[in-house]
């Protein structure tokens, strides 16, 4: 599954480099940069050996922290008992 | 009995009827009896209200009294939640949400209620609306 991904990407970008390359005559490298570059010699690699090639990606999703205060029921659950007895033990401030 | 205690001048009396005043009270209506009057006055008047948060707040137009003495409670009672939270491993806002729950339920018919939607609502004579997770 994974090696097959790999060579899908790969393929892609070969041929979108090959396909530039031909329009203006360019070296690729110029122009590829950063991941582009990366899978490059990834594809290089791949379709050379079939060996084990390491992509590592960023998530597609992106990471979301919630800041917000979410109290969950179970805790309310938890505390109500004691909650009551506060409130009961200090009439003059509820 | 405070006739009795004046004619008497007797500490004793006097010691003795607060005893028993705080007894009986302790027992029958403790919320009642040890109300600030003019905190219970603006509860009854409508003036202020139970809010979800555990806090109180006023309902209408504040006035610097009012606010002084909501004000008041409410660092009193954020003193209390923050003291029981700590003991039960939870947070303030937890432990003064959960307690807002309850206080919500507690309101008498005629006193006033923060609702979910954040709007304020004058409790009836059913249950009053309340948060979903509110036990």
């Amino acid at each position: 599954m994974n090696l097959f991904r790999l060579t899908g990407h790969a393929l892609s970008a070969t041929t979108r480099l090959m396909e530039r390359r031909k329009q203006d005559g360019r070296m690729p490298g110029r122009r590829a940069s950063g991941a582009a570059a990366a899978l490059m010699g990834c594809a290089m690699a791949v379709t050379a050996t079939l060996s084990g090639c390491i992509s590592v990606s960023a998530p597609d999703k992106p990471i979301v922290i919630e800041l917000n205060i979410n109290i969950k029921q179970e805790v309310i659950y938890r505390l109500a008992a004691d909650a009551g007895n506060t409130i009961e033990n200090n009439p003059g401030i509820f | 009995m405070r006739r009795l205690s004046d004619i008497m001048g007797v500490k004793r009396a006097v010691l003795a009827a607060g005893l028993a005043a705080l007894g009986v009270g302790a027992i029958a209506a403790p919320a009642l009896a040890q109300r600030d009057p003019a905190y219970a006055a603006a509860r009854s008047a409508g003036q202020v209200g139970e809010k979800m948060d555990g806090y109180l707040g006023i309902v209408g137009a504040a006035t610097p009294e009012l606010r002084k003495m909501i004000d008041d409670i409410n660092i009193k009672r954020k003193a209390v939640y923050a003291q029981k939270a700590q003991a039960q491993r939870a947070t303030v806002e937890e432990y003064a949400f959960t307690s807002g729950c309850l206080l919500i339920s507690q309101t008498s018919p005629g006193e006033k209620y923060q609702a979910p939607d954040g709007s304020w609502q004058t409790r009836g004579s059913g249950p009053p609306q309340r948060d979903s997770r509110c036990p």
